[in-house]
């Protein structure tokens, strides 16, 4: 006989829960975190590598910068250029040679003292062509830097750099740039210690392994003490560091989290102090209930859309111009991107380094209407269909459909959404296979010629194959001009000719929406989404 | 018993070879490669690291480099992605992780999954059976990704007992442990009331029973036994699936297990890594399946090695 079941089994399952209740709420990772001075942030995805002549995604600077330091640093505010390694600097006359003084205090995590030897083994590792670092690039505005990266020249001493004593590092450029000290803040340019790299493989080679917490030696205000791949990296407040005294973070830890919901839910649960990011969809809930935890800041990039040029019917300037008169940007940013985002009239994002196009892409279906007619398509007729082309994720999705109602709707074109992973997207761009294309580009440093670069005929990331001798010529003669009136002149015209032109579709302005608990102080807005790690502490 | 073990292990060299000559193939037809990124580098550098990675050689020198690595040293390559790891490194690093996921899981799977399906088959149309079918049906349906999330919310947020995303306390594997092992412990709790059903109504145990043995020695030593063999087959594949990972599990708890590296190498063309894991789930699936086609000849009298 089978007998009756009882009841007792489930108060097994419940005894299970009330244990664990018993457990309480625990003190969370940001309460430990204020009393101990550790700030946990979200980073995006995890780091290829922390060697700063290797580091190529858009999130190693969240962590590098608290490893590293470079001759100039970075005003927390307003990020202006700061005394870093060098106490100061000085500029030639013909504004072509810097001279930076080391400070004799500078010391790497190993006790050694940072000279002008660390900064030129370190430039000359970046730009030996065997090492194959992505940024080396980034360092050709120095004299004969390209030709040596190119192996055209194989005489370090050949490239600008010199280092006359311990203290002293002189640097000749190609040209007269106004932006280089910004420039000297990208990671690339930040020294290695050398001795600890030969010590676990060869210099000039990849895969070294020196970059790890067992062997790893840097000169920044942190140093790395755990780097858990996916998981967690911990930096703790370096000793050796020369301002130590203004460092008040003891540890930073930093988590790789690439699902941004599941980023949000830790920071809800109190595991992070601020977010990498935060989903479209949960903007409004947080500006309603908890504004105190939403921030939204500027950040130097523009979304917009590629235009292949050499395809039929987009080959046409009134077709092109027509398509971008023709996209309500306002309307896309209020109701349905709704982060605060900027309409983009222009290419480069207004105010960067006090530079703001005049020339202006405007809302005009009228006049948008007159020219897709002038150029042999009344109201669309005859017009084929249109590919836009975009990386899968519903936020792009969503841009696209609302741009698609828009063009036909006005122009009566025919719109198919095309939407690829990832890296096939790039694929395409790379092969010309695409006719329109969802893209973005986000400066490297604060000056426009970070942004107008893109659209030169020799740019390597130009691929709509536009290019016009006159806007070329225009960015040669800005980069060579001093005098910042006649410069932003310069600008200014190459930016109307582009936009003449329009071999994209300008959509809108990037900012920085993320979630950061107000405990976290000094994390002033920046338009790069830097923040000087020193400069930041915790006040419950 | 030997000879059968043997041979099965013979063919498993083969299908290992085909499986990656196929991957190693499908991954250059696929669109996009290892260094195309939002950012254009120049040719030279892009040569230079195709050169750095032996991506320039003709297409055969690669796989018979590739192949040559695994079988003389074991060295399953350089990632590209993280450039200062081996696919080894990454693999050694990772998949414990799952394997201690898995394990948690399975254990829940297991304890939650056979109960249920033993109580529900015992207890055959009553109110018990009704109310066990009912919440495996819901623990079928309901996906992880959703069902992750509510329970964070729950435990993680609004209680604040249990960790919502991480790998370090105990605190931290509960959650995903569970969430991954409900919905196995459906399945099993499915296949446990069905075949102990069926064996419930054989003559044997109704000879049993008339011997007098009782009704929990019918049920757990003379049911159990044969009742378990569509459980045991259908677990085979799911340890081997559950142990090597799960890409929604680990991302929404943001666990660094092999999972989650899996798919993310996919997404970044990372070859050497996606080919390293592809073998080791291979592995792992043939190995898992040969368990399972033993134990059933011991659960199954009537089944024999051939």
């Amino acid at each position: 006989m089978i007998p009756p079941l009882r009841f007792s089994y489930l108060f097994v399952y419940f005894a299970g829960i009330l244990l664990l209740s018993a457990c309480g709420p625990r003190e969370t990772a940001v309460e430990r975190g204020n009393r101990e001075q550790i700030l946990s942030r979200g980073m995006g995805p995890d780091l290829s590598d922390l060697d700063p002549a290797l580091a190529t995604g858009t999130s190693d600077y969240t962590v590098l910068s608290a490893l590293f330091e470079g001759l100039v640093a970075e005003d927390p505010v307003d990020l202006h250029p700061v005394p870093g390694v060098a106490t100061s600097w000085d500029v030639s006359p013909d504004k072509l040679t810097y001279t930076f003084h080391l400070r004799a205090n500078a010391r790497w995590s190993s006790g050694d003292p940072v000279t002008a030897r660390d900064f030129l083994s370190s430039w000359q590792r970046v730009l030996t062509p065997k090492l194959a670092a992505d940024n080396a690039s980034l360092l050709y505005l120095v004299q004969g830097a390209e030709a040596f990266n190119k192996g055209l020249v194989t005489d370090f001493s050949k490239v600008g750099f010199a280092a006359p004593d311990a203290r002293t590092v002189v640097i000749t450029l190609e040209h007269p740039a106004s932006y280089f000290l910004s420039l000297l803040q990208h990671w690339v340019w930040w020294p290695v210690h050398t001795p600890t790299l030969e010590k676990s493989g060869s210099l000039y080679e990849r895969g070294n392994r020196w970059a790890r917490p067992e062997t790893f030696v840097g000169n920044g205000p942190f140093t790395l003490k755990e780097w858990r791949l996916g998981q967690r990296i911990i930096v703790e407040k370096s000793a050796t560091y020369w301002d130590a005294a203004t460092v008040r973070l003891s540890a930073i830890h930093f988590y790789p989290i690439e699902d941004i919901n599941a980023e949000e839910r830790a920071f809800r649960s109190g595991q992070l102090h601020l977010t990498e990011a935060l989903p479209l969809a949960k903007i409004d809930t947080y500006r309603a209930t908890q504004p105190q935890l939403l921030r939204i800041d500027p950040y130097l990039g523009t979304y917009f859309y590629r235009i292949n040029i050499t395809r039929p019917f987009l080959n046409a300037r009134d077709v092109r111009r027509a398509l971008a008169l023709s996209v309500d940007r306002d309307l896309l940013v209020k109701n349905t991107l709704r982060g605060g985002q900027l309409p983009a009239h222009a290419f480069t994002p207004p105010g960067t380094a006090g530079y703001t196009p005049q020339a202006r892409i405007e809302t005009d279906f009228a006049e948008a209407r007159r020219l897709l007619a002038a150029a042999g398509y009344p109201d669309g007729k005859g017009a084929p269909v249109i590919e836009l082309l975009f990386n899968t994720s519903d936020n792009h999705r969503v841009i696209a459909e609302a741009i698609q109602q828009m063009w036909r709707k006005e122009l009566g074109l025919d719109v198919r959404l095309v939407s690829m992973e990832g890296k096939s997207v790039l694929a395409a761009r790379r092969t010309g296979d695409f006719q329109i294309m969802r893209s973005s580009w986000i400066g490297d440093y604060a000056d426009p010629l970070s942004f107008l670069s893109v659209w030169t005929g020799d740019s390597g990331n130009n691929y709509t194959g536009w290019s016009n001798p006159d806007y070329d010529l225009l960015l040669h003669q800005a980069t060579r001009t001093d005098d910042s009136a006649a410069r932003e002149a310069l600008l200014q015209k190459a930016e109307s000719l582009l936009l003449a032109d329009a071999p994209f579709i300008p959509i809108y302005y990037y900012t920085h929406v993320f979630l950061l608990q107000p405990s976290v102080k000094g994390w002033s807005p920046t338009l790069l989404d830097h923040h000087p790690y020193k400069h930041v502490w915790l006040q419950p | 018993m030997f000879r059968f073990i043997a041979r099965r292990l013979l063919q498993t060299i083969p299908v290992l070879l085909v499986l990656i000559t196929a991957s190693f193939l499908m991954l250059r037809l696929v669109p996009g490669g290892p260094f195309d990124s939002e950012k254009a580098t120049t040719p030279e550098i892009k040569h230079n690291l195709e050169a750095y990675y032996g991506f320039d050689q003709p297409l055969h020198k690669q796989f018979f480099n590739y192949l040559g690595n695994i079988v003389l040293h074991g060295d399953l390559g350089r990632s590209t992605k993280y450039s200062n790891r081996t696919v080894n490194e990454i693999i050694a690093d990772k998949f414990p992780v799952s394997l201690e996921l898995g394990a948690w899981s399975l254990l829940i799977a297991l304890t939650i999954g056979l109960s249920a399906g033993i109580l529900a088959a015992v207890y055959k149309n009553t109110w018990a059976d009704y109310v066990t079918s009912g919440i495996v049906m819901t623990g079928i349906c309901v996906p992880t990704f959703v069902l992750g999330p509510l329970l964070v919310l729950a435990f993680a947020i609004h209680f604040g007992w249990l960790s919502a995303s991480g790998w370090y306390v105990w605190q931290d594997r509960v959650l995903p442990a569970l969430t991954l092992g409900i919905v196995y412990a459906a399945y099993i709790a499915r296949l446990t009331r069905g075949g102990m059903l069926e064996v419930l109504g054989q003559d044997y145990i109704r000879t049993a029973r008339a011997k007098g043995a009782s009704e929990t020695r019918v049920v757990l030593r003379h049911a159990l036994r044969g009742g378990l063999l569509p459980v045991v087959a259908f677990l085979g594949p799911a340890i081997a699936g559950i142990i090597t990972g799960s890409f929604v599990i680990e991302t929404i708890f943001q666990i660094p297990g092999l999972g989650r590296e899996f798919v993310n190498s996919a997404f970044n063309r990372d070859r050497t890594l996606i080919l390293g894991t592809v073998m080791l789930y291979a592995v792992l699936i043939i190995a898992l399946n040969l368990v399972v086609d033993v134990v059933q000849v011991w659960l199954n009298p009537k089944l024999k090695f051939d």
